[in-house]
């Protein structure tokens, strides 16, 4: 199992290595002096323009250019934004939280409602229930979902006036942020109201983020389920008399999810890149609203190390989706 | 092909007459749309589908207005069955009067022209290059799968935008962007198909017989690989026209006052409170457009590809 897990590492290297040649020539690959973009002043002198060329290292050969860059960011320093002037890791990790809680709430209502979907659609193969429900996860595969987020703000947060439309909390609630995630915070506040309304400004989002994992999810699920249903030791079950509830969940379930579980990993990639949407229309102080704001601010710095960390954190995810499916399926470790 | 005519005579009872190309193809053919109109979403898919084609072709025939005109006199009208709506603006108008089922059946025809360009160009190069690692193997094949691996490990929408901002803000780029992050799937799927099918007899005895690796590459391999990325494709195109509209949406893609349907969109959302319609609506018709080309999709996986066929 290490060797197999050492093995997936070790191909992930040439492909960080790539992401990052990718980062690397973003910044000079964007039209305009890369030079007066990092330092975001204006009017600047010839003198301080030639200072500023040493500091990034502009004069020096692209391919050492390459190497500092790279050196730089294995030890943490990805740059400066320049908007904010703070570093791009620490603005990275402080708006995280956000878009992992998010992004968290999301596959879990994505999965606690895909996959008793797809399970019941499989159980009833062929009927009005199963093509209904296969439809509806169909629309929701096929959702523009900056337009559902739309939708659901006029029905919930405009006609019924049951949510707010942006934000993650009330301006009311004011407590430290101990571990970043608002849900926790507001109930570790103890403030009364508070973690309802950490919840309600929540749940829109989640929703909006969950649609598309969710149809696929439930798509895949009961493709699996069929899959497995057919198998001979189902048929064995149900011939030697076991309740059909004991079938499906004990003999069918367990072997369909395995390829959900992949099915489910590879959802992270769908999930960033749904947050950046969902976060612009929420107005989610998360990493997919920073990384749009940046590229309209043309903090530069920012979206140059903002594509290394997300990148990073979608490979580390699907490798270790890799290694749980070789841990669930033994059969694929050779 | 012999490998597919040999497959062909095995799985079906011969017709009583003689066996041409012809007969065969229209035979296979008949099979296709025998498994294809099986499924009735797709059927449904194919209906709207065409009709949306349609509208884009004869967009200035059918639209009532120039999708550019505006009414000063009509601004932000609501449709015609809502109080204060007209039957002369059927959808009702936006912010700046335009008429809004106008802007929409324009619309189709940027929609459709982004899937077509960006599947063309991300099937083309997809399958080139696939071939092209596939068929060389060694480094050639690792230093192209690495390239691939690169970016697929961003999130595509992301890298789409980033891209977008490289080449400035447009359809066009957004197109070109939006192609090379779903290229990388054509490559892939090509590529194993070539894996799959080269140690295959048929592709041997042409070889012995002196085809030359590029006849071997297109013409005995390809026409067998062509069922999944038939269907990838169908799917790139549904991608291509959501990817389009999320980046005309984020202000990335087509410029106002194009009336693209996220580009509208974007424009609207400001009246999202106060005007219902010219957000509901834009919103709707690439709704419908993907889950018509999604639904062909799912047919053409059932009548195309043998293995998924019976489950």
């Amino acid at each position: 199992m290490l060797r197999f897990f050492l093995h997936r590492l070790g191909l992930l290297i040439p492909t960080f290595i790539g992401v990052s040649i990718v980062t690397f020539a973003f910044i000079r690959l964007i039209p305009g002096d890369p030079i007066l973009m990092l330092a975001g002043e204006r009017g600047m002198s010839a003198e301080r323009y030639a200072e500023l060329r040493s500091l990034y290292g502009y004069d020096k050969p692209l391919i050492v250019q390459y190497f500092d860059y790279a050196w730089s960011a294995l030890q943490g320093d990805l740059g400066t934004s320049v908007v904010t002037k703070r570093p791009v890791i620490e603005e990275f990790f402080t708006l995280f939280p956000a878009t992992i809680e998010l992004a968290f709430v999301a596959i879990i209502i994505a999965v606690a409602v895909g996959i008793p979907l797809g399970v019941l659609a499989a159980v009833k193969r062929g009927s009005w229930l199963d093509q209904g429900l296969m439809g509806v996860a169909l629309i929701g595969y096929s959702m523009p979902i900056f337009w559902w987020g739309l939708l659901l703000i006029i029905l919930f947060s405009g006609i019924l006036q049951w949510t707010p439309v942006s934000g993650r909390i009330s301006l009311l609630y004011f407590f430290p942020q101990v571990t970043g995630f608002m849900l926790i915070d507001s109930l570790l506040s103890g403030q009364e109201g508070a973690f309802k309304s950490a919840l309600s400004h929540l749940i829109l989002p989640a929703i909006v983020l969950a649609t598309i994992p969710l149809a696929v999810i439930a798509r895949q699920t009961r493709s699996a389920m069929l899959e497995v249903l057919g198998e001979d030791y189902v048929r064995t079950a149900r011939a030697k008399g076991m309740p059909p509830r004991r079938v499906i969940g004990l003999h069918a379930l367990r072997n369909a999810l395995i390829p959900v579980i992949t099915t489910i990993g590879l959802q992270v990639g769908v999930l960033l890149a749904g947050a950046i949407l969902t976060e612009t229309i929420f107005s989610w102080p998360g990493i997919g609203k920073w990384m749009v704001d940046s590229v309209f601010k043309r903090d530069y710095a920012v979206v140059q190390g903002g594509l290394l960390l997300i990148a990073g954190i979608v490979m580390i995810v699907n490798l270790l989706v890799d290694v749980a499916y070789g841990l669930v399926n033994p059969r694929i470790r050779h | 092909m012999v490998h597919v005519e040999a497959q062909e005579s095995d799985a079906h009872t011969k017709p009583a007459g003689e066996v041409t190309v012809w007969s065969i193809r229209r035979q296979r053919a008949l099979e296709f749309w025998h498994y294809f109109s099986r499924n009735k979403g797709a059927v449904i898919g194919l209906i709207v589908f065409v009709a949306i084609v349609l509208i884009a072709i004869f967009a200035p025939l059918i639209a009532p207005y120039n999708p550019a005109a505006q009414d000063r006199g009509a601004l932000l009208l609501p449709p015609f069955w809502q109080e204060g709506g007209s039957t002369a603006y059927l959808l009702g108008t936006d912010a700046v009067g335009r008429d809004l089922l106008s802007r929409l059946i324009y619309g189709a025809r940027f929609s459709l022209f982004v899937g077509l360009f960006v599947v063309t160009l991300s099937v083309s190069v997809g399958v080139i290059v696939g071939l092209i690692a596939g068929w060389f193997g060694g480094w050639i094949d690792t230093a192209i799968m690495r390239v691939m691996d690169v970016i697929l490990a961003f999130p595509s929408l992301l890298l789409a935008l980033v891209l977008v901002a490289i080449l400035g803000p447009g359809l066009v780029n957004a197109m070109i962007a939006i192609a090379l992050i779903l290229q990388p799937h054509f490559v892939r799927l090509t590529r194993g198909s070539v894996l799959a099918e080269k140690r295959r007899e048929y592709v041997t005895s042409a070889e012995v017989a002196g085809a030359s690796a590029l006849r071997l590459m297109f013409v005995t391999i390809l026409p067998n690989c062509l069922a999944p990325l038939i269907v990838q494709g169908t799917l790139a195109f549904s991608n291509a026209i959501l990817d389009a509209a999320a980046l005309g949406f984020l202000g990335m893609g087509a410029q106002p006052p194009t009336p693209e349907w996220g580009t509208m969109l974007a424009e609207a959302r400001e009246f999202i409170l106060r005007a219902w319609w010219v957000v509901t609506f834009p919103g709707l018709a690439i709704l419908t457009t993907v889950l018509a080309i999604n639904l062909m999709g799912d047919g053409l996986r059932d009548a195309l590809d043998p293995k998924l066929r019976e489950s």
